[in-house]
């Protein structure tokens, strides 16, 4: 069975980027590396823009991910569900490519009868369940995120419940921008535990730029070194999934 | 509150479209929307004069994950009447694209909380009961329900039964809850994990009884057992099931069957075992130990008392024992002195 592991960016903000590279097409970086990229836009009693909505949409589409625009109270909900259902995404993306390599072009589970494609969904559930999960966070951490900050830490906890009950491996960690002196800063290394995310994070709060892009980057750059130093450990071929969506 | 304007308008058709399906071609023509949730929309439809429900999603993986739950409580032995019975699955090419459905038996009745509104207080327990008893078959059959909650609960009848309509959140026990609602989830609250086991569901029973005293739920502040045992003292509506309710809520039954004997005994008024305290263990451990220091005659003694009386005379007790002692130490070294 497959024993390669899935990669995403979890991105959540409340507002337009306006500053460095664009976040677009970092997004469609990642995905070209085999990283989902999905974007959570946080509203309260403001609504974001129609520019910033389009901005998250866009990213979320070029990164291969889900998108989705809540009110801060529904964010605990959201952030284990775009989670979940873009892990089920790339799982149905390599089954569906495993199928076009049996079956032959243009067959994917959608075309199989339904008796059959029931048996492949089992395929897909048992893997959602066991396959090693790493997740890379990006909080906005600018100005207007100030109060919502407590919300999307309790979301962050609530999403480490909710995939810390699978039996795969999951790894985590945690990235705000803007930082305090650059662009972007490293709250959290790689983790299996999410809860060690301190009570800073709470508090953090820093001016009002909003370097989406360059985070974005930040965050890319931070896979391939877990990856470098993995294989230095381990000196095995790692397989990613990679996206096709 | 999620924008999810896709899902509506792709699975939006109009009372008296003839939805044909591509592969057993039946047909089917809706009636009305009987209800829509995370994952797709049910509607009422009509297939050969008889009545029943049709849910479509553009998610046609959600689709395939409910057959397959539905699929295999029909293996069960004395199948599983807690969910509806599967009738077709198929795909419908609309002129919006394709589109997944399945067919189930339409299960006709108020929901839970309506039901009791309707039919007063007196139906509680036994629909409790009832759903306990299926709960129990359920897990036995290696499934845990997942989004338990009482929109998802239709009485039919007469005779009146609980049935459950949703069972996308139904998930393998071992694996990671599916779906769940937030009020209902025993995580939201920070009391336990989101495996599905057992104690999950009861959990969700749980809530539910705290949920017919309060129709309009209520939100965490301060989360946890506190602020849960705190709501359920504010109404003396809840004190019946008070000690169930507070069982359950910590995890304490390990099956639906253990709990549904404690509800039983409550409307038969006999007395519930306690939950095992740390204090009471403590004072069993302080009293066990004492006797061997010495062993003449003391120990019959306390062995007895401890059967007896764990519970409430526990303070009593330990005094009593230490005095007894206490008086056999006395006469022991007086003796041993003289």
């Amino acid at each position: 069975m497959y024993t390669g592991k899935i990669r995403q960016i979890l991105l959540i903000t409340d507002g337009c980027s306006n500053q460095g590279d664009d976040p677009i097409a970092m997004a469609a970086l990642a995905k070209e590396q085999g990283i989902t990229v999905n974007v959570i836009g946080v509203m309260e009693q403001d609504v974001i823009d129609e520019k910033g909505i389009t901005e998250i949409e866009g990213i979320a589409l070029s990164g291969g991910g889900v998108s989705q625009i809540v009110y801060a109270k529904a964010l605990s909900h959201t952030v284990q569900m775009v989670t979940r259902k873009a892990m089920n995404q790339t799982i149905q993306g390599v089954v569906n490519r495993e199928l076009q390599q049996i079956l032959g072009r243009s067959q994917t589970m959608e075309d199989l009868p339904p008796e059959k494609r029931g048996e492949v969904m089992e395929v897909v559930d048992e893997l959602g369940e066991t396959v090693e999960l790493n997740v890379l966070i990006l909080v906005d951490t600018s100005a207007s995120m100030k109060h919502k900050l407590p919300t999307v830490k309790e979301a962050l906890l609530d999403l480490s419940l909710s995939l810390n009950a699978r039996t795969g491996e999951n790894q985590f960690s945690v990235y705000v921008f803007p930082g305090k002196k650059k662009d972007v800063e490293l709250l959290l290394d790689w983790t299996p535990k999410l809860q060690t995310l301190t009570s800073v994070f709470s508090q953090l709060t820093t001016g009002g730029i909003t370097p989406t892009g360059p985070a974005l980057r930040t965050a890319l750059s931070s896979f391939e070194q877990k990856q470098s130093i993995r294989s230095l450990l381990s000196r095995d071929d790692e397989s990613y999934f990679e996206e096709s969506m | 509150m999620m924008m999810n304007h896709t899902l509506k308008s792709q699975c939006k058709v109009s009372p008296g479209t003839v939805i044909a399906g591509k592969w057993h071609l039946n047909k089917y023509t809706i009636i009305k929307e009987l209800g829509f949730g995370a994952n797709g929309v049910v509607y009422l439809a009509k297939h050969n004069h008889t009545h029943v429900a049709l849910k479509m999603s553009d998610n046609g993986m959600s689709i395939t994950s409910e057959v397959n739950v539905l699929k295999s409580f029909a293996k069960v032995q004395g199948p599983l009447t807690l969910g509806p019975s599967l009738l077709d699955v198929d795909d419908w090419q609309s002129n919006r694209g394709r589109i997944s459905f399945y067919v189930m038996e339409y299960i006709q009745g108020p929901d839970f909380l309506t039901f009791l509104q309707q039919k007063g207080k007196s139906w509680t327990s036994v629909l409790f009961l009832q759903l306990l008893n299926d709960l129990d078959k359920l897990h036995e059959s290696g499934w845990v329900f997942g989004d338990l909650k009482p929109e998802n609960l239709i009485v039919t009848g007469p005779p009146s039964r609980m049935r459950c309509i949703d069972v996308g959140g139904t998930t393998i026990q071992g694996r990671a809850i599916k779906e769940f609602t937030e009020f209902y989830d025993r995580g939201y609250w920070g009391l336990g994990s989101r495996k599905a086991e057992p104690s999950y569901d009861l959990f969700a029973v749980a809530m539910i009884m705290i949920n017919t005293a309060y129709p309009n739920r209520f939100s965490k502040t301060t989360g946890g057992i506190s602020q849960l045992r705190e709501a359920v003292r504010q109404k003396p509506e809840l004190a019946a099931w008070e000690k169930v309710i507070f069982k359950s809520l910590q995890g304490h039954y390990r099956s639906a069957k253990e709990m549904r004997t404690d509800l039983l005994s409550l409307m038969i008024d006999k007395k519930i075992p306690d939950p095992p305290k740390r204090a009471q263990e403590a004072n069993v451990d302080n009293q066990k130990k004492k006797p061997s220091l010495h062993p003449q005659g003391s120990q019959p003694i306390t062995r007895q008392n401890y059967r007896k009386g764990r519970k409430k005379s526990g303070w009593k007790e330990f005094f009593f024992i230490a005095v007894v002692l206490g008086l056999f130490y006395a006469w022991y070294t007086f003796n041993k002195l003289l």
